[in-house]
């Protein structure tokens, strides 16, 4: 399995999304530059310039026509894929750490920061395809929903089925859900360790349940329905991003040492891994090595055919899985598979 | 029972005796838990306690499997934990004194009230208790505590743990020798500070550079009532077993001490005989600059370990002094063959063989320490009683700095710890079972590297009581950097790994002595081969169980989980049915200016073409 190196960031990367095809993969950093690359090589497609702070966040229309970006300058952006022009800006007032559209993409979710005053909030824009010849006037000025986190902020949210909830990860650990059209509090559950923050949730291509990352150095899957905790998959470093292989029934983390840690932290190989777990059977059943710092973002390719990190290095690494991995299979699934 | 005096004045004062007789109200007999019933496993596993975060827990030793937990307390110590020398209790150290556990269950067994405790001493059948405080005792009037005014300003208390009571207190004395001059680095606390005879008759303390007071149990008092008196003493060890010297018929313990060069006189090594207070044996040194005192486990020999300068007091050698005490007239055979410094040596538990550890020195200014040579050592073999000491061999360019023989000895690990760049440890065999080299026919070992293992940071190396595993621990005491345990057999194939974050300390359980003969025990080594027969066979069993186990479980969970992923399918049609929205409302919305929907069109192939311009010429013609 080699991978392709992207090396087109100056900066630490924050998040990496493929396209709902897989053809395309976007990437955010701290540099303030969105890249959008070929998936199969790795060539440069372009990039979208205008953000005046760190970018935490980028999402793609499921339709890959809109492409939405949350930044540190208190914007959210969103940009025409093909033409690369920004299409609008939403202005908040604190810093936006996650953007994500609803399944059928007719809705952006946003995730605001709680500062200076500000609680951490969850916004929800109505998003409006334009006329179909590039022309995406005129965009809701204001959010459609606001859901204000009283409790403890929010650091990751993303869209249940039908786009019927909102699922919510913590800074305290905790998961809540959310109806998507009041914007009430259905359930919270103290899913990680109290006061250790969630710092990625991705869901199944169903969308019926997900996987958190938690600095507690787990990753666990619940369900979204009741948020009932299904599998837990325990690790020795804490852990920035997780996500579900389609195909085969493997989960991927990524973390290490946090970079503020890094200077108390031996050089020495071993957490700077994205680890590979059996969805089913919770065990650790590979590791891959490459990136020299903590492994920020990891994503999967939807038909589940290669997947991507984004490193603290400044690097995206995309690796197209082997026959090998396709091959593995532990014996009670041969025999499932047979019968 | 003792009653001290002061006991009149506890209880007995006005006021303190009530005017009409209320008879003891008698406490129903309550039947207490076996305090060695660990040893009763039925496959005489062993036990271990792991203190890690806020946590202290005891496990059965599992092998590769996860141990087995017997019991696990969040905040059971403040400071740290310690097994009695026998294995019978668990000390856990808190502000208000210290605390033993003890039976199946772990249940307080008893209390020694020292408050702000910081060290503590098993005597080694454990029936004493030293412990230490850097702070004097304030022993409050009214208390309830069984301190009493005798305790007041003391540091140190000698306690019967029988009884639970202190037998006496005492001030260490490197507090009371003053705050040392400025500048000088600040005196380690002596400890233990005091000693104790192995059949714990005796205990005795130093006062560095002039004498050792020995006192007798169970009184506590001084023996001869005064202190014997040795100009200079650095340091003495007490021998760790009884010894019966040739020619010697009465009954008699052991003590080893050396005192420096002090002015003209040469520095010397003396062997006292107690309670007589005889110098039995001494021997004369010179150019000393260091004396270690290192007894074999049965008091066969003590070696002492001289480091000595040359007249110019620039180039450092060791010399090992090996008292034979057994023989007639103790003679000492010398190891002078060593050219460079000894930084570490240790005997083969029972045995007569011994590991020494050398240095050449430290270039100045270097930044990574020089390298180190492990030799080994073996008597020749020659009659009845074993012959001179001989170097086995030297293994050079090394950077081990610390050995643990297994404590039935034969195998011993040399590693590396506490270090920032290595972390080697290589188990060694003396008696391997294969061709031995020509040059070490006459030896009594033949030595064999097993395996070399690494282990990231290792702090602690810790064989069983039974010699069967060995411990490496990283420990957060001391960095913070992949703390853990890993367990590996004494043969150091790795059987299990266990990270654990904010790891601490390990300690396996110690075993009391055999109650089996040496007959006994003969008879067992020399069926060990159907014993083992039978033990392998129980082995295979287990782990075939162990293996439909997991087959089975893994059953369960994948068809748990292709049941769950129905349901939720089943649940998720039902709702789009309610909510009246198609069963592709998941799917992304099209857009105007998007493709048309297209059939699956299967894998896309991305064909690259690279041009390369190999060379390029330029011609002119004309």
């Amino acid at each position: 399995m080699r991978p392709i190196l992207l090396s087109g960031h100056e900066r630490s990367l924050n998040q990496i999304k493929f396209n709902r095809d897989g053809d395309l993969l976007f990437s955010v950093a701290k540099d303030k530059i969105v890249c959008a690359w070929w998936s199969a090589n790795g060539e440069r497609l372009g990039t979208y310039a205008g953000h005046q702070g760190a970018i935490w966040t980028v999402d793609v229309s499921p339709n890959t026509v809109l492409l939405a970006t949350g930044s540190a300058d208190n914007t959210v952006r969103l940009w025409n894929v093909k033409t690369g022009e920004c299409v609008k800006v939403w202005d908040f007032p604190t810093a936006v750490k996650r953007v994500e559209f609803s399944p059928d993409g007719t809705k952006l979710l946003a995730v605001t920061e709680k500062r200076m005053g500000f609680l951490g909030t969850i916004a929800v824009l109505d998003i409006n395809y334009g006329d179909g010849q590039g022309n995406f006037e005129p965009q809701a000025e204001e959010p459609s929903l606001r859901i204000t986190c009283t409790e403890s902020k929010a650091t990751v949210a993303g869209w249940g089925y039908m786009g019927k909830y909102i699922i919510a990860g913590h800074e305290d650990g905790s998961v809540s859900q959310y109806d998507a059209k009041t914007g009430d509090q259905l359930e919270n559950v103290q899913a990680h360790e109290f006061d250790l923050q969630i710092n990625d949730i991705q869901f199944s291509p169903d969308r019926t349940y997900f996987i958190t990352a938690s600095k507690d150095k787990t990753a666990k899957l619940l369900s979204t329905r009741n948020l009932a905790i299904l599998k837990t998959y325990p690790s020795d470093t804490p852990l920035n991003s997780a996500t579900i292989t389609p195909k085969k029934d493997y989960v991927i983390l990524g973390g290490g040492q946090a970079a503020m840690d890094v200077t108390t932290t031996s050089a020495r190989q071993g957490k700077f891994e994205a680890r590979f777990y059996h969805k089913v059977f919770e065990d650790e059943i590979g590791r891959v090595r490459g990136h020299f710092g903590p492994l920020n973002t990891v994503a999967v390719h939807p038909a589940g055919t290669a997947y991507a990190s984004g490193g603290e290095d400044g690097y995206v690494r995309v690796h197209h899985f082997d026959k090998s991995y396709f091959d593995f299979m532990y014996e009670v699934e041969r025999e499932q598979m047979r019968r | 029972m003792v009653n001290k005096l002061m006991d009149i004045e506890r209880y007995g004062r006005e006021g303190r005796v009530e005017e009409e007789y209320k008879p003891p109200t008698v406490e129903a007999f309550k039947e207490k838990e076996h305090l060695r019933s660990w040893m009763g496993d039925v496959h005489a596993r062993d036990q271990f306690a792991l203190y890690r975060g806020d946590k202290v827990g005891v496990f059965w030793n599992n092998k590769s499997n996860p141990p087995e937990n017997v019991v696990d307390r969040a905040h059971w110590t403040q400071l740290f934990v310690q097994w009695s020398p026998k294995g019978t209790f668990l000390a856990s150290v808190h502000p208000q004194g210290v605390q033993l556990w003890g039976g199946a269950s772990f249940s307080k067994q008893r209390q020694f009230p020292h408050p702000f405790v910081q060290l503590v001493e098993f005597s080694p059948n454990e029936n004493y208790l030293t412990t230490w405080s850097a702070r004097p005792i304030q022993v409050e009037e009214g208390s309830q505590s069984s301190l009493s005014y005798e305790e007041d300003g003391k540091n140190i208390i000698v306690w019967d743990i029988t009884t639970g009571k202190p037998l006496r207190s005492f001030v260490s004395y490197d507090l009371t020798a003053g705050a040392s001059a400025e500048g000088e680095p600040k005196k380690k606390v002596q400890w233990p500070a005091f000693k104790w005879s192995s059949d714990e008759k005796y205990v005795a303390r130093m006062l560095q550079g002039q004498s050792i007071s020995i006192y007798e149990l169970p009184r506590m008092n001084l023996l001869g009532k005064t202190s014997v008196k040795i100009d200079g003493v650095m340091d003495f060890e007490w021998s760790p077993a009884t010894v019966a010297r040739e020619g010697v018929k009465q009954y008699e313990q052991l003590l080893c001490f050396w005192t420096p060069e002090i002015g003209s006189s040469p520095a010397r090594v003396g062997l006292m005989s107690v309670p007589s207070k005889e110098i039995v044996r001494t021997r004369n040194l010179f150019n000393v600059s260091d004396v270690k005192l290192h007894w074999q486990s049965q008091g066969t020999y003590v070696c002492v370990k001289v480091d000595r300068h040359s007249k110019s007091k620039k180039s450092m050698a060791t010399n090992l002094e090996i008292f034979r005490v057994k023989e007639k007239g103790v003679p000492v055979e010398v190891v002078d063959s060593l050219k460079d410094t000894v930084i570490n040596f240790s005997w083969e538990p029972n045995g007569g063989r011994f590991v020494v550890i050398t240095t050449g020195e430290a270039a100045q200014g270097a930044a990574v320490a020089p390298k180190t040579s492990v030799a080994f050592f073996a008597p020749e073999k020659k009659g009845p009683s074993a012959g001179n000491f001989k170097l086995v061999r030297v293994v050079d360019k090394k950077n081990s700095n610390a050995i643990y023989w297994s404590p039935k000895g034969r195998f011993v690990v040399v590693a590396t710890v506490h270090s920032q760049s290595s972390y080697d440890i290589d188990f060694w065999d003396m008696d391997f079972e294969g061709e031995k080299a020509e040059g070490e026919k006459d030896l009594a070992a033949n030595l064999q590297l097993m395996k070399t293992v690494e282990h990231y940071g290792v702090t602690d190396v810790d064989w069983d009581p039974t010699g069967r595993y060995v411990v490496t621990s990283a420990s957060s005491w001391t960095h913070s950097m992949e703390n853990g345990w890993t367990l590996h057999t004494f043969a150091g194939q790795t059987l299990a790994e266990h990270p654990t974050d904010k790891f601490k300390q390990f300690l396996w359980r110690p075993r009391p002595a055999t109650l089996l003969s040496k007959e006994e025990q003969k008879q067992v080594r020399k069926n060990l081969r159907e014993y083992s027969k039978e033990f392998d066979e129980e082995d295979r069993y287990a782990v075939d169980i162990a293996n439909t186990a997991v087959v089975e479980t893994r059953k369960r969970v994948l068809s748990e989980w292709t049941a769950w992923l129905r349901q939720q399918k089943e649940l998720l049609s039902e709702d789009k049915e309610v909510y009246g929205l198609p069963e592709d409302v998941d799917e992304p919305k099209m857009a105007k200016d998007a493709p048309p929907a297209t059939e699956d069109k299967g894998e896309a192939v991305v064909e690259e073409i690279v041009e390369e311009i190999v060379e390029e010429h330029e011609e002119i013609i004309g």
